[in-house]
């Protein structure tokens, strides 16, 4: 919790607390928070204020966050709204850390078990969304979630989220995005010549050399801000990402990590993860690496769908590491 | 609209741009063109560190040493064309314990596994306790995802944007 209280972790069901409302979306309680929409909005209240969001943001982080497991650390949903991933656990929270929610005493949070959150978010999730409006994909290659209740969408809500284990494309591991899984170049990247890498195995070593070509993988991929794991050694877990638009979260880490600009350039808004105070841009450019510390949240902002790696430590002890103050925020002392 | 995609290389690249109220050396800025075009062949400076991870960037210019390490390591192809040469390396001479790549004093005894020719955007595995040697014709760039070891160069205050 922000105060450092023991919390009590809550389990509770989802409910549909009234509706269908006259654009025909049902409204719903989570605990000590209740969700509502309208044509344009989300409406979110607790015990002690209440909050909009536009609902097209709203989804699209909904969704991811699922789809993550709630990922590492917190994804805020805008400057108010979001989660705390403690692994096991959630916080969802309201106000907890925007100085003026903290100071006007709106700010809010609860702890559930994660699983309780999932089936929450994803029953939101699956009555708020049509048929028509993909939350995972770029603006300009889905429909608007605005308006009133369309036909139900019926397919799966979540896609690309399963994590290779050692390599993408090794046996028994996942595999490379290709023509045959359905998946062609993205528009954004039909300038681009893509090849196979040449593998001359000797007798008796077939299919213990491996090389794959990720930046094809990466232009084939039909969601955005959605980092997949791709090689892992260790702890050290090498994902890669398209990005296009604006990530529509904004991501506190609980431990540092790396970006790499594979091609084009992202526009990272960087700011305090305690307060939100602003802390300045990052332009990052094809071939540009940079770290993004412990104590910071960071947006991005992806004029033309670009490329994306980052490395992370998945070592599960680092969230508490960076808490306590045995580790320095940052990655590097020099 | 047709869309024209930006990669960069070692021959032209722009670097972004940070511009924070913050200390610049937390966010340990660099571009890995400017840092290989900087380097000699085949020295593998750090350019991400994730407490005993790291990223190196190589440049990769004739023929390179012989490594090894006793974990997987995987290389993405970021300018030109790399060799990648595989042995598997006998007993005696496969690592023993330890993180990061290490550089055999010669030649790998074992047996040859092949070879892997990768250009940019390919990633390659580099398995664990197979020998290795990269080559280019011509400068090439690789980022390698491995742990800091022995051959892991550190110049960080040369390198960032500060």
């Amino acid at each position: 919790m922000a105060d450092g209280a023991t919390p009590t972790v809550l389990n509770p069901e989802v409910v549909k607390s009234s509706g269908p409302n006259k654009q025909g979306y049902h409204s719903f309680q989570f605990g000590g928070f209740e969700f509502a929409r309208d044509e344009y909005f989300v409406h979110i209240k607790w015990p002690k204020g209440k909050h909009t969001m536009e609902v097209d943001r709203f989804l699209r982080a909904m969704v991811r966050d699922i789809g993550w497991g709630f990922f590492y650390g917190w994804i805020f949903f805008d400057d108010v709204f979001g989660t705390h991933n403690h692994y096991g656990t959630v916080d969802i929270y309201a106000g907890a850390y925007d100085q003026g929610c903290k100071a006007a005493g709106i700010d809010f949070i609860q702890r559930f078990t994660a699983e309780s959150v999932s089936k929450a978010f994803e029953t939101i999730s699956r009555d708020w969304i049509s048929e028509g409006y993909d939350p995972l994909s770029a603006p300009l290659e889905t429909g608007t979630p605005m308006g009133s209740k369309g036909k139900a969408f019926e397919g799966p809500l979540l896609r690309n989220f399963t994590p290779a284990k050692r390599m993408l494309g090794l046996p028994g591991d996942q595999p490379v995005r290709s023509d045959d899984t359905g998946t062609p170049v993205n528009r954004a990247f039909d300038d681009v010549a893509f090849d196979k890498p040449d593998i001359e195995a000797e007798p008796g070593f077939e299919g213990q050399l491996h090389a794959i070509n990720l930046f094809d993988h990466i232009a084939r991929s039909d969601v955005t801000w959605n980092p997949s794991m791709t090689a892992i050694t260790k702890n050290s877990i090498c994902c890669v990402t398209s990005e296009e638009h604006m990530l529509p979260v904004i991501h506190g880490n609980d431990r540092n990590e790396w970006f790499f600009q594979l091609s084009d350039e992202i526009h990272w808004r960087i700011q305090d993860k305690n307060t939100g105070n602003p802390r300045g841009m990052i332009v990052m450019k094809a071939g540009d690496v940079c770290a993004m510390p412990a104590d910071i949240r960071h947006q991005g902002f992806s004029p033309k769908r670009s490329m994306l790696m980052v490395l992370e430590n998945g070592s599960p002890e680092l969230p508490e590491l960076y808490a306590s103050g045995k580790l320095a925020p940052y990655p590097i002392e020099f | 609209m047709a869309y024209q995609t930006v990669f960069g290389s070692l021959d032209s690249y722009e670097k972004g741009s940070i511009e924070l109220n913050d200390d610049l050396k937390h966010y340990a800025f660099s571009n890995i063109f400017e840092v290989a075009g900087k380097s000699k062949p085949f020295e593998r400076v750090a350019v991400a560190k994730n407490i005993e991870y790291v990223a190196e960037v190589t440049k990769v210019d004739g023929q390179g040493p012989w490594y090894v390490a006793p974990h997987d390591e995987f290389a993405v192809v970021m300018d030109g064309e790399v060799e990648f040469t595989f042995v598997k390396l006998d007993p005696a001479q496969a690592p023993a314990g330890g993180q990061g790549a290490k550089q055999l004093g010669g030649q790998p005894n074992g047996q040859k596994m092949g070879k892997v020719r990768a250009r940019r955007g390919h990633q390659v595995l580099l398995p664990a306790g197979a020998a290795y040697q990269l080559a280019s014709s011509k400068p090439s760039v690789a980022i390698i995802q491995t742990l800091a070891g022995p051959v892991t160069v550190e110049r960080w205050s040369e390198i960032c944007t500060l």
